[in-house]
């Protein structure tokens, strides 16, 4: 009975699917389907390699701190960072005066309530905050961006697929519309106010090029500040930011795997010992 | 609940002996998995997963509740609690991390598992409890993950947790209904995470209780073993404790160790990045897929594409996708051959591999945006799928003409260790 049953139910699943792919390899003849312009003309991100590369790969500081003054600079603008705290910046290399003195000067205030009047009103950042909003609320990010919201930054190269390469790859990017493109699809021409960038997923980006001219950006350590360099730069910070234990991470990682190795290479050698005479004839 | 050769619990120490008179506990852990439980002495490393399965469960029990301590079930800090975990707390990153490639783990671990199980016909009789309970704590993993991979309330959680409870929207006339209930509200929302987060702490002690009920009903016939020939003697096993246990051991050390790897070195890589984008009801992501473990289902569930008459497409999937587990539960009815082990059923073999590679590319094609030429190829997947189950098998159990068993276990391990005139062999008990 149950065997009868099976064997009705197994014929009526595979029968109906064989049919649904009929039915769909059919329509895959007959009518194609269609070519979308982001197939065509979407790139993966760009080969472009960091000191944290590779299992273990560590951060530069010094790139680290590049990054964060390219952040500071630029893209904190329009852009927040609300996972991370100024005192965070202990960890790429700053110290608490250091710290003290950036949160103090920080350009974007953080909102508080005036202790006397209980009024809305800002102050400066202390090291205990975390970096401020470049805007009030969604809206006003919208209004202010012909009606985008810039991300959140803090975990950006995490959300995306190769997620430092990415980010690089966006910020140099940016280029004029492909005219085979135009020509093979008319209706995708960027709209206006929009940016053709083949590394973001559909193709036009609300985001004007941040980083337009080398030299925008005056590194304190003499590096020269190239659009590429800038860049890589920032991309560097923003790994840093998603990631902040990567280090402490594959340190540990180092450390466990080490004792494991110890550890299993001993439990197979006491294995052994204990099944040795179960292996042999008898 | 045991061969009569099994060695009997004597604590020796005046303090075991009270305790074993007024409460047998020790007593119960000895016969377990100590010396008392005699095993089949020629155990292959296809019999590590089970105690694989039981680590895997207790790390991710010891990191969530870990995790739970600095998690807030609420939409509005879901997302940033998790984050605060991984950037303030003490390990906070390493639990979270753990925890997240532990459930990967579990899920590979009980893959293979089940697999060992299907290949050496562990679910005859008489264990089809032991597989009937496998197969329940199966579906109460598979709810549990779910379940908790909502809790972060990334944009993948929230897109999941709403294609997922939509499948009980194909139900027709009550679909809906049940949908709302399902989620408190029409849409994944507090009400949602509150109690997928109260159930994602429920359910785990849930599947050790089974997993409990699991290890006893298989201590009634003892463990099968590669040959699916039934103990005879004493000679034909070994005390669970220390032959076992030390196997064990050396399992485990070889499961941490490629844990560690993929903890340490690419703890996102079987993740999606979408998830690291905090939940947006407004805006959908270019493709919704689940975990990987999920993916063959999610292919099943995404091949039916033609209405049969009155029964839409998408109710037809949702039928076929919990029928492709539900199958499992009468295996042990379809499979009539009295040979257990596919090492002596060499029809069965064929198919058995070709039943592998069959969900290897369910499952790719469950992780590959729902479009031509994957869906195409899921359906023939699928078709396979249902029809080795419920046609062939039983089929190749009426027709095929099994090889010669070995006469007992002892037989067969000395066949392979004869030749080697008593020296010690490098290879492992197989």
């Amino acid at each position: 009975m149950v065997r009868i049953g099976a064997f009705l139910v197994g014929l009526f699943f595979s029968g109906w699917l064989l049919i649904s792919f009929l039915v769909g390899a059919v329509a895959y003849v007959t009518e194609p389907p269609a070519v979308t312009v982001e197939h065509e003309f979407h790139r993966d991100p760009k080969h472009v390699s960091f000191s944290f590369d590779g299992p273990f790969g560590t951060f530069d500081q010094a790139q680290l701190q590049r990054g964060f003054q390219v952040f500071k600079e630029v893209c904190s603008a329009c852009h927040s960072l609300k996972f991370v705290a100024f005192r965070d910046l202990k960890g790429i290399g700053y110290n608490d005066a250091e710290i003290k003195a950036i949160a103090k000067n920080w350009a974007i205030k953080t909102p508080d309530v005036d202790p006397k009047t209980g009024e809305m009103s800002t102050r400066a950042p202390v090291p205990a905050d975390y970096f401020p909003k470049p805007f009030a609320n969604n809206v006003a990010a919208a209004a202010a961006n012909n009606n985008a919201i810039p991300p959140d930054l803090s975990l950006m190269t995490k959300a995306r697929h190769h997620g430092s390469a990415y980010v690089y790859s966006l910020i140099t990017g940016f280029q004029p519309q492909p005219a085979e493109l135009l020509k093979e699809f008319p209706d995708a021409k960027t709209p206006q106010g929009l940016h053709y960038n083949p590394y973001f997923a559909n193709l036009n980006l609300a985001m004007a090029p941040p980083l337009t001219a080398d030299g925008q950006v005056t590194y304190g350590d003499g590096t020269k500040a190239s659009v590429d360099q800038m860049a890589q730069d920032v991309a560097a910070f923003l790994t840093w930011t998603a990631e902040p234990k990567l280090e402490n991470r594959r340190r540990a990682g180092l450390a466990t795997i080490f004792f494991l190795l110890i550890a299993t290479g001993l439990a197979y050698m006491a294995y052994q010992n204990i099944w040795a005479d179960k292996k042999k004839a008898a | 609940m045991s061969f009569p050769w099994a060695e009997q619990y004597t604590p020796k120490h005046p303090v075991m002996q009270w305790v074993d008179e007024k409460l047998p506990l020790p007593r119960l852990v000895y016969n377990a998995v100590g010396a008392g439980y005699p095993v089949p002495r020629n155990l292959n490393y296809f019999w590590n997963f089970g105690v694989l399965a039981g680590l895997a469960l207790m790390i991710q029990i010891v990191t969530g509740i870990i995790m739970a301590m600095h998690y807030g079930a609420n939409t509005a800090v879901a997302f940033a609690t998790v984050e605060q975990t991984m950037r303030d707390v003490n390990a906070g990153w390493l639990m979270r991390y753990a925890h997240a490639t532990g459930a990967s783990f579990f899920f590979i671990v009980v893959y293979l598992h089940i697999f060992r199980g299907l290949y050496f016909g562990s679910y005859k009789a008489p264990r089809e409890m032991v597989w009937l309970l496998g197969l329940v704590i199966f579906l109460l993993m598979m709810a549990t993950a779910f379940m908790g991979y909502v809790l972060p309330w990334g944009q993948m959680s929230y897109w999941g947790a709403k294609v997922i409870t939509g499948l009980f929207g194909a139900i027709p006339v009550v679909g809906e209904p049940i949908q709302t209930w399902l989620l408190g509200g029409f849409a994944p929302g507090n009400a949602s995470l509150n109690r997928f987060f109260s159930l994602h702490f429920l359910l785990p002690f849930v599947i050790a209780a089974v997993v409990i009920l699991h290890i006893w009903a298989l201590h009634i016939p003892g463990s099968s073993n590669p040959t699916g020939v039934e103990v005879k003697g004493p000679q034909d096993t070994v005390p669970f404790h220390p032959y076992y246990t030390a196997k064990d051991g050396f399992g485990a050390g070889v499961f941490l160790i490629l844990f560690a790897i993929l903890l340490f070195y690419a703890p996102n890589y079987l993740g999606h990045p979408d998830n690291y984008i905090e939940a947006n009801p407004l805006s959908t992501p270019a493709h919704i897929v689940p975990e990987w473990y999920f993916w063959p289902f999610y292919a099943i569930l995404r091949a039916f594409t033609v209405d049969f008459f009155f029964v839409p497409a998408k109710l037809l999937g949702v039928l076929a996708m919990f029928a492709s587990i539900l199958l499992l539960f009468f295996l042990p009815w379809l499979d009539t051959s009295a040979v257990r082990s596919g090492s002596y059923r060499p029809t069965f073999r064929k198919f058995f591999w070709i039943l592998i590679i069959d969900v290897l590319i369910l499952g790719y094609c469950g992780g590959a945006p729902a479009a031509e030429p994957y869906v195409m190829i899921s359906q023939v997947a699928a078709a396979y799928y249902f029809a080795h189950f419920l046609i062939i098998l039983p089929l190749i159990s009426r027709f095929e003409k099994p090889l010669p068993l070995p006469n007992s276990i002892t037989e067969a391990v000395l066949a392979k260790y004869g030749k080697t005139d008593g020296e010690p062999v490098a290879v492992p008990a197989e």
